[in-house]
């Protein structure tokens, strides 16, 4: 039950938007967007061949500016939104952007990262429009609809929320509804999540120390969980298999888990990490899995049994793994699992901003550092077969 | 001599010689000879020589002589036995005529009795013949009165049968007498006296009347006395004896025995009522005065009543059912009492009730042997001193939240009147801690009253074992403990969520705290309980290092938190002047920002605040010249190769693989990571925390050249000052190295400032 060694891939510009291909079930691909104000800034896809444990890369430019955030669209492979900043002179705004990989970067480009030529002359991202906010303040983050045609996007822009409608091959955007944060002082949307859940008609923010939840219908607030975090939160995700369930994490260097129809208490604190979190994600398909990254250069997998759909888990003890069939019947009766942690991964050196489950293989995931280091690691194997069998 | 003849055929020949010494002895014995002469006798007897001797042999003597002596000497001899022989002869001359004498006035003396008893015999005729006169007297004057003798028999007799007579027909009216005089006792007496013959003689109509008037009679003084029964309120003593007249009338036990019953039932519940009176608020009497008036009317009276039925039935039949049901309401209302005994100010009054009460109980105990009773009241006991342990430990917990926010008063007004914050720190502490290591001591002193010597129920198995060790050790002191690390910690836990409502001090101070319980207080504590009430360790107790490791977690707890806190503070301070700043568009900098010397102001006297109350603690060894040293990391880095800055407009590659290569050599550094318990390492890790919040807000923000020179600026201030206050001074320099370093990334025209302005600057400022 040897697990494999962490894959390592270095980016050369510090970079702190990742994602994975949403709309790639096949190949393990993720993208990772570069922040840079000297050079071109790029998109770096990378590919994993699971099999042979090799990385290759393709590279994209992004020549609008550094890359705040990136998001892949569930529907379509090719297209993606990233944040990036515009810097002139004297000025930095952060603008956002839908865009479209070039129909060569699949065919073309498989080559292996120690290829040194393939980068000299990078292809370029075709623009498809602009979420032309700039009524409305930085954006801080592009959020396709789940499991949607890729034909609606939210972008989070300073205090607004704006729902786009993507129209005539995504080369069109226009807003179809709006909603404003309003209270005192500067209020500024840090990160949200659009719920896969409720038919895609809710999402969550998280502004300051608080997590808010909106009803997409009527673009009012429907839940607010004040103080969710003791500073400021920094990302969510939605349990892809429990409707009410929420994870969220922030600069209290906790993860707390929330069922959003009972907001006074979190359902679950973890306080692993020793800095900031800056980032967490359930698995897609077995939410039991969490994956949290942070500023003390970690990422921490945990396994929440206790509060995932399957809180009794699929689990049977090795000793009995060759009569799983007949185990099947008492699993029921089993009891459940102690949360825990699963393993903590120590191969970055800088802080850790992103980290994502693949989309093709959810025993697979990969982290961010800022130096650029972008690391593919796997679910533990003993731990993976206890799950499934 | 008679003797002698009559024995002469039995007696052996050869005895005669023994016979006739013996007589020879007693002779001697009368003329004075004494019994040495005699033995003297019998040792020289065997010598034939002997003159004196019994075997002399004259003979042998003489041949002895003739043989031996020389004829001299046989002269002399023999003029020596003739003198002898001669003086013997006037000696048995004397004797003889003295014997002589003797004789004849003895013949004398016969002669004369001889008269005297034929005078004698004469008299004695006379007599015999006066006592057969007066025999015959005496038998005629018998046969006269034998007649009469049998007559006055006879009227006696008749005498006493009348006077019985008598009293059987005076007895209705003395019966009478006695219902109006009330005098029953001597009624029922009297009646039970005459009843048996009445009942003999009941066929005979005058007899029968007699009865039948004394029935009617007995009757009412029955009805009476069940009417005295009835009425209750006469004595518990005059209701047995009205129980013990009533059953000598022969009234049926069983009934009368409920009757008794149900009585002193009614009875001891007015007493009962009466208690339950004193439970009311407005009659509010202090608990021994109730537990008096519970044993003196209550107790008492049961007493009474189980003696008296004891007495009165010769059996418990239905006493035990009776006194359960009477005591258990007994002690329910004791135990209302007992419950509503809150204050814990004077634990002896209690005590002492309690002692009272469970004393009286003995005397049932007593009375009833098999009886639930006593037991169920050394049960109340047990639970009340429960209670009061419960008690105790509520008031001490509430007695440490008092303290805690008389401390937490504290803290804040010096605070007003604008002195340093947390300024009397250790005397807050050690008064802190005086006064609950008093209240403790004074609270285990009020509980020693229960196993005081004195009190009776202190050597029952319950005092002695399970009072000391679960009671007091575990449910009181070692629960106290717990409590007090359990609100220490809740500190840390509340204090995130509503945003350090905390005041940090008081997280220092209480941190402190539970560091000295661990080191010292508990086991102190501990060992004072143990002590104080021998705790036999029958059943598990909770160890002292388990409690010490509970103490030292919360202190790490707290201390931990303290970092935080403050290290939030800072780290907000710092978050706002990065956040809030249009670092693109900003001035060349002329001074250090305002904020750097708040952070560094703060910093300082955090510094003096947790120097207060903990030690300085282990630093590594630093150069003397600190600040000068680590300011040239990154002036000069660009001709050492020690570090090159990564503001230098390089290849980014370079600065990526620089800052890897450093990062490899540099240990990981773990931001809020547990703190120990001394000065530098709880300052270092408030540093830590700062300085990477300023890292991370640095890196989100864009710069201009001028904001990244206000960054070194202010870096070099921070740099400056705080290198002191840490362990390794050079965590400080990595994280502002990183700073520096991220900032000079994130700046679209990255142009260094000169050192020497930067120092310039720092200077002034």
């Amino acid at each position: 039950m040897e697990d494999d060694a962490p894959v390592i891939y270095g980016l050369e510009f510090q970079a702190r938007a990742l994602t994975s291909q949403t709309a790639e079930s096949d190949a393990i691909r993720f993208l990772v967007g570069t922040q840079s104000l000297k050079f071109d800034n790029q998109i770096h896809i990378i590919d994993f061949d699971d099999e042979n444990n090799i990385i290759s890369k393709s590279v994209l430019q992004h020549e609008a500016g550094e890359i705040w955030h990136i998001s892949a669209s569930p529907a379509d492979k090719a297209v993606l939104t990233t944040c990036y900043n515009i810097t002139s002179e004297s000025r930095v705004v952060t603008s956002s952007a839908v865009w479209r990989m070039p129909p060569e970067w699949e065919s073309g480009s498989h080559e292996s990262p120690d290829d040194p030529h393939n980068s000299h002359n990078p292809q370029s991202l075709d623009l498809l429009c602009h979420l032309d906010n700039s009524a409305h303040g930085n954006a801080s983050c592009v959020l396709w609809e789940p499991m949607g045609d890729g034909k609606r996007v939210i972008s989070l822009a300073d205090n607004h929320a704006l729902l786009w409608d993507l129209t005539e091959s995504s080369t069109q955007a226009t807003i179809s509804s709006s909603a404003t944060l309003e209270g005192k002082g500067q209020l500024k949307f840090t990160s949200g999540k659009w719920s896969p859940h409720h038919n895609c008609t809710q999402l969550a923010t998280a502004n300051d120390t608080a997590i808010r939840g909106w009803d997409l219908r009527t673009m009012k607030q429907i839940y607010c969980i004040e103080n969710a975090h003791g500073q400021l939160v920094r990302d969510l995700d939605f349990n892809p298999n429990k409707q009410y369930y929420l994870a969220s994490c922030g600069d209290d260097c906790k993860v707390k888990f929330w069922d959003v129809r009972n907001i006074s208490e979190p359902v679950k604190t973890l306080e692993e990490h020793s800095h900031w979190v800056w980032s967490v994600r359930y698995n897609h398909s077995h939410d039991q899995l969490v994956l949290t990254g942070s500023s003390d250069s970690r990422v921490i997998l945990s396994n929440m049994v206790s509060i995932s759909s399957e809180p009794f888990g699929h689990l049977v003890d090795d000793d009995d793994l060759s009569d799983g069939e007949d185990n099947h019947n008492d699993e029921k009766t089993k009891e459940p699992l102690q949360d825990s942690i699963i393993s903590m991964y120590e191969e970055h050196e800088d802080s850790v901003y992103a980290i994502e489950w693949s989309s093709a293989d959810p025993w697979l995931f990969a982290s961010l550092s800022y130096d650029g280091r972008l690391v593919i690691n796997r679910v533990p194997r003993a731990l993976k077969y206890r799950i499934l069998l | 001599m008679d003797g002698d003849v009559s024995n002469a055929d039995t007696t052996p020949p050869d005895s005669d010689p023994a016979r006739k010494r013996r007589v020879h002895g007693m002779l001697k014995l009368y003329y004075g000879l004494n019994e040495e002469g005699k033995t003297v006798d019998q040792a020289e007897s065997l010598d034939p020589c002997d003159i004196n001797g019994p075997h002399f042999d004259p003979e042998v003597y003489l041949n002895k002589l003739r043989r031996e002596c020389s004829l001299g000497e046989l002269m002399d001899q023999e003029s020596c036995m003739v003198k002898q022989i001669r003086s013997l002869d006037s000696d048995m001359q004397t004797l003889v005529y003295e014997n002589y004498n003797k004789f004849i006035s003895a013949t004398d003396t016969i002669r004369k009795m001889k008269n005297d008893f034929k005078k004698m015999e004469d008299e004695m005729d006379c007599l015999t013949t006066n006592m057969a006169a007066i025999t015959v007297f005496s038998a005629r004057i018998s046969g006269t009165l034998q007649d009469q003798h049998a007559q006055i028999t006879k009227l006696s007799g008749v005498h006493t049968l009348l006077r019985k007579l008598q009293f059987l027909f005076e007895l209705p009216a003395r019966l009478n007498k006695c219902l109006e005089l009330q005098a029953y006792a001597q009624a029922v007496t009297s009646h039970r006296r005459a009843r048996c013959v009445l009942q003999q003689y009941s066929h005979m109509p005058s007899f029968r009347g007699i009865q039948d008037d004394c029935h009617a009679i007995m009757d009412k003084l029955a009805q009476e006395l069940r009417q005295k029964f009835r009425d209750g309120g006469s004595s518990a003593k005059d209701l047995s004896e009205c129980v013990e007249l009533l059953l000598q009338l022969d009234e049926p036990a069983e009934e009368l025995c409920d009757k008794f019953l149900t009585h002193a039932r009614s009875r001891l519940e007015a007493d009962l009522l009466g208690l339950e009176a004193e439970l009311r608020p407005v009659s509010r009497t202090d608990i021994l005065e109730f537990i008096d008036r519970g044993c003196n009317e209550f107790v008492s009276s049961l007493c009474l009543v189980i003696a008296s039925y004891q007495e009165l039935f010769m059996a418990v039949g239905k006493l035990h059912a009776f006194v359960d049901s009477l005591a258990a309401r007994y002690f329910s209302l004791v135990e209302r009492r007992i419950q509503e005994e809150k204050s814990v100010g004077d634990n002896s009054l209690l005590v002492r009730a309690l002692d009272r009460f469970h004393r009286r109980l003995q005397a049932v105990a007593k009375l009833l042997p098999g009886s639930a009773v006593p037991s169920q009241g050394t049960e109340i006991v047990v639970r009340a001193a429960r209670e009061r342990v419960k008690q105790y430990l509520a008031a001490l917990q509430s007695f440490y939240l008092d303290s805690l926010t008389d401390v937490r008063q504290a803290l804040a007004a010096p605070r007003l009147g604008g002195s340093s914050a947390g300024g009397g720190l250790p005397e807050l502490l050690s008064s802190l801690s005086a006064s609950i290591l008093n209240q403790i001591k004074t609270v285990l002193a009020s509980v020693h009253l229960f196993t005081a010597k004195d009190i009776t129920f202190s050597n029952k198995p319950y005092f002695k074992g399970e009072f000391c060790s679960q009671g007091v050790r575990e449910s009181l002191v070692v629960n106290f403990i717990k409590f007090v690390c359990q609100s220490s910690r809740q500190f840390c836990e509340s204090a995130v969520d509503r945003g350090g409502s905390t005041p940090p001090a008081l997280l220092l101070l209480l941190s402190r705290l539970c560091l000295d319980y661990e080191t010292s207080t508990i086991s102190y504590i501990l060992t004072l309980t143990d002590e104080q009430f021998l705790v036999q360790h029958h059943s598990p107790v909770t160890a002292v290092t388990a409690l010490c490791g509970e103490a030292r977690e919360a202190a790490q707890k707290l201390l931990n938190h303290y970092v935080k806190v403050q290290g939030l503070i800072i780290s907000q301070m710092l978050r706002k002047s990065v956040e809030t700043r249009d670092w693109v568009n900003t001035i060349e900098p002329r001074n250090v920002r305002a904020v750097m010397k708040r952070v560094v102001e703060d910093t300082t006297s955090i510094d003096v605040q947790v120097g207060l109350l903990y030690e300085e603690g282990v630093r590594k060894a630093h150069s003397s010249d600190s600040s000068k040293r680590t300011f040239s990391v990154y002036s000069s880095s660009r001709q050492q190769s020690r570090y090159t800055p990564s503001y230098t407009p390089s290849a980014p590659m370079d600065t990526n693989l620089m800052s890897n290569i450093h990062k490899l050599f540099s240990e990981r550094i773990d931001i809020f990571s547990p703190v120990e318990f001394n000065k530098v390492s709880v300052l270092t890790g408030i540093i830590k925390i700062s300085l990477k919040t300023f890292l991370e807000c640095v890196r989100l923000r864009t710069f201009g050249r001028y904001g990244l020179q206000q960054i070194q600026v202010d870096c070099h201030y921070l740099q400056m000052y705080l290198w002191r206050f840490v362990s390794d001074e050079n965590l400080v320099h990595f994280l502002l190295d990183e700073i520096v370093g991220s900032t000079a990334h994130r700046c679209l025209d990255p142009a260094p400032m000169e050192q020497s302005v930067i120092e310039v600057i720092c200077e002034r400022g």
